[in-house]
């Protein structure tokens, strides 16, 4: 199977046109075979969860959400960056949609300005999120750090059937943290690649120069636009997967209405490293962390 | 770049009996199957090698392809295999649809009607030559438009309806299909469908690989001409280099309902202006419901060219689609046939 589509060019060079759109078939099963296993498995890595969260001792447990601190509720995500969430979801759907439907039959005359606005509309709302992050968000709970990545090996040697449960994250655990850095290297892959492509179309945004580069380089870019575009296809589909999970709801709510329970919060998260309800313990839990990272 | 040679290459030659075969054929060979009409089309493609299938669906021995006979429920149907010179000497295409008779008589020349279908014209590719030399460009999969750089050779381009590719529709008749509001009839594996000719044509923003709806797997066996534009006032005019045997560099199609003076109706079609026939309908709305005369006739033209985007060699289409308009709507009114 080819899996980058080559011409040659007029000049008898071999230049890369795009990838195969073989690629977005396997980028589909790949999404839909990792949702099947980890619904195969899923049963076994609840069956255990339950088991960990009746522990007494190393265990801080779910149960609090019943009593009546467990049911107060603690902010996870603020309206600014729920707005940001709702927008870049929509516009890479719509995205994906134009890209990709016609590809697969569904042809109509407006997906490349559909395509294009929404590409703008992404970038924008990324490069709020960049500023908001960065100055209003603490932006190393997000990053990946060397603990992370050890209690990364450690979740999946529990995961394999470890006798040691992984310890509990800060605000977001690191597979979410992974999840957000290739969706970074995909999306930037795209949105870079997808603004030079602006050049070679009619848009009141850049004067059209499709001779920009070479038909070697176009050729590149082409190829990265497509090969984000195909990851950003599996990736949706497993972030779709995980927010329909009935354990995962409360994640889904908490982007919808902006709120966990403590409860929730105490059951998922260690509150020494994130505690988004006392400001003095997430001082002294980033005290820690930055001990512990030194 | 390419040289038409003598020898044809190989391939596997069908001549089914019947369309449902002729499909079955289509279907199996998918995009390595070719549907061949008159072959004035096809040969070039084949002796140029710029496209290689492995089987070719000869339709020529299919008679219910052919003729023209009365539609069901009025109008007339007209088989895909029927060749522009019977649909141009048809007398019932003559005496209701004058329009249709007259563009189908001004393509090409004599010969080539007697052996060109009127399927094949409406269904024949682009004559861009960047595209027909076998240049990679955008309409041969790649992703680059040859005839759109500044010293491309683009005289004979679009001035509308450009996303990415640049080329025209070049048939005769499908603007005049477009101004009768005939329907196309295509045959699939999902059975028959019936498509209006303004929709069967598309442009490079819907799919830039092709000129029409048609799949692989599917071939259009008939037109039916609508009995609601029959013996309307007509008008239709090819403007081309050479009056002996070209292509058009503008084409107008126009048919009117003239009641007491007044357009009741009209549809004006410009083609090989865009990469398919296009509706002028703002310059319709201007016409419709007005009685022409020389200020209606030339708002018409102005408004039929506004948008329009020319290329670096092509701008002349601009003034010369304007003042084909211009007539259209001035004579159309004054005449049944054109």
């Amino acid at each position: 199977m080819e899996l980058i589509q080559r011409t040659s060019n007029p000049w008898g060079q071999e230049v890369l046109v795009r990838i195969s759109w073989d690629l977005f078939f396997i980028a589909l099963a790949a999404g839909a075979l990792f949702c099947i296993i980890h619904l195969v498995l899923r049963p076994r890595w609840l069956k255990r969860e339950a088991a960990a969260a009746k522990a007494p001792a190393g265990f801080v447990s779910g149960s609090g959400a019943a009593s009546g601190a467990g049911s107060e509720r603690v902010v996870r995500h603020g309206l600014t960056a729920r707005l940001f969430h709702g927008v870049m979801a929509i516009a890479m759907i719509v995205l994906l949609l134009t890209g990709f439907l016609p590809k697969v039959g569904i042809q109509f005359g407006q997906w490349l300005t559909l395509h294009w606005i929404f590409g703008v509309v992404l970038i924008a709302s990324i490069v709020f999120h960049m500023i908001h992050a960065t100055f209003f968000l603490r932006l190393r709970d997000i990053l990946i750090g060397p603990r992370d990545v050890k209690e990364w090996f450690q979740e999946i040697r529990y995961m394999l059937g470890g006798s040691t449960p992984p310890a509990k994250p800060g605000k977001y655990p690191v597979d979410h943290k992974m999840y957000h850095a290739a969706v970074t290297v995909a999306g930037f892959a795209a949105m870079i690649t997808g603004v030079l492509m602006m050049f070679r179309i009619d848009t009141p945004i850049f004067a059209r120069n499709p001779y920009l580069y070479t038909d070697s380089t176009w050729g590149w870019i082409y190829v990265l636009h497509g090969v984000g575009g195909v990851l950003l296809v599996a990736l949706t589909i497993t972030h779709v997967y995980f927010a329909i999970l009935p354990e995962k709801r409360w994640i889904t709510r908490s982007m919808i209405k902006g709120w966990v329970t403590r409860g929730e919060l105490v059951a998922h998260h260690d509150p020494a490293r994130w505690d988004p309800g006392n400001a003095d313990d997430r001082a002294a839990a980033a005290a820690k962390i930055a001990r512990e990272s030194a | 770049m390419s040289m038409i040679r003598d020898m044809m290459p190989g391939f596997e030659l069908f001549q089914p009996a019947t369309a449902q075969d002729a499909v079955a054929l289509l279907e199996r060979y998918g995009d390595d199957a070719w549907a061949l009409a008159g072959g004035l089309d096809t040969f070039d493609w084949l002796k140029d090698r710029i496209k290689r299938p492995r089987a070719v669906v000869d339709l020529g021995a299919i008679e219910s392809l052919r003729g023209v006979r009365a539609a069901a429920g009025g109008g007339l149907e007209i088989g895909a295999m029927t060749t522009l010179t019977e649909v141009s000497r048809d007398a019932s295409v003559k005496e209701s649809y004058a329009l249709l008779a007259k563009a189908a008589g001004l393509v090409a020349t004599p010969q080539i009607r007697n052996q060109g279908t009127i399927g094949g014209n409406v269904c024949q590719d682009t004559r861009c030559w960047y595209y027909r030399g076998g240049w990679p460009c955008y309409r041969a999969g790649g992703n680059i438009c040859y005839a759109d750089t500044p010293a491309s050779m683009n005289r004979e381009h679009c001035v509308f309806g450009a996303s990415r590719c640049v080329a025209v529709n070049p048939s005769d008749t499908a603007g005049a299909l477009v101004a009768l509001d005939a329907s196309m009839v295509v045959l699939g594996r999902g059975g028959e469908k019936v498509v209006k000719a303004e929709e069967f044509f598309i442009g490079p923003a819907v799919d830039i690989t092709r000129m029409t709806v048609l799949r692989p797997g599917e071939m259009l066996t008939a037109i039916r001409l609508p009995a609601e534009w029959a013996g309307a006032h007509y008008y239709f005019e090819k403007a081309r280099d050479r009056q002996s045997w070209d292509f058009a560099l503008v084409s107008v199609a126009a048919a009117m309902k003239v009641e007491g003076g007044t357009v009741r109706d009209v549809r004006l079609v410009a083609n090989s202006v865009a990469p398919y026939p296009m509706r002028l309908k703002a310059a319709e709305a201007q016409v419709r419901g007005k009685t022409v005369d020389e200020r209606v006739a030339q708002s018409a033209g102005d408004i039929a060219v506004r948008g329009a985007r020319p290329l670096h060699q092509n701008s002349f289409k601009v003034p010369l689609m304007r003042n084909l308009v211009r007539r259209a709507v001035r004579e159309a009114t004054a005449t049944t046939t054109a």
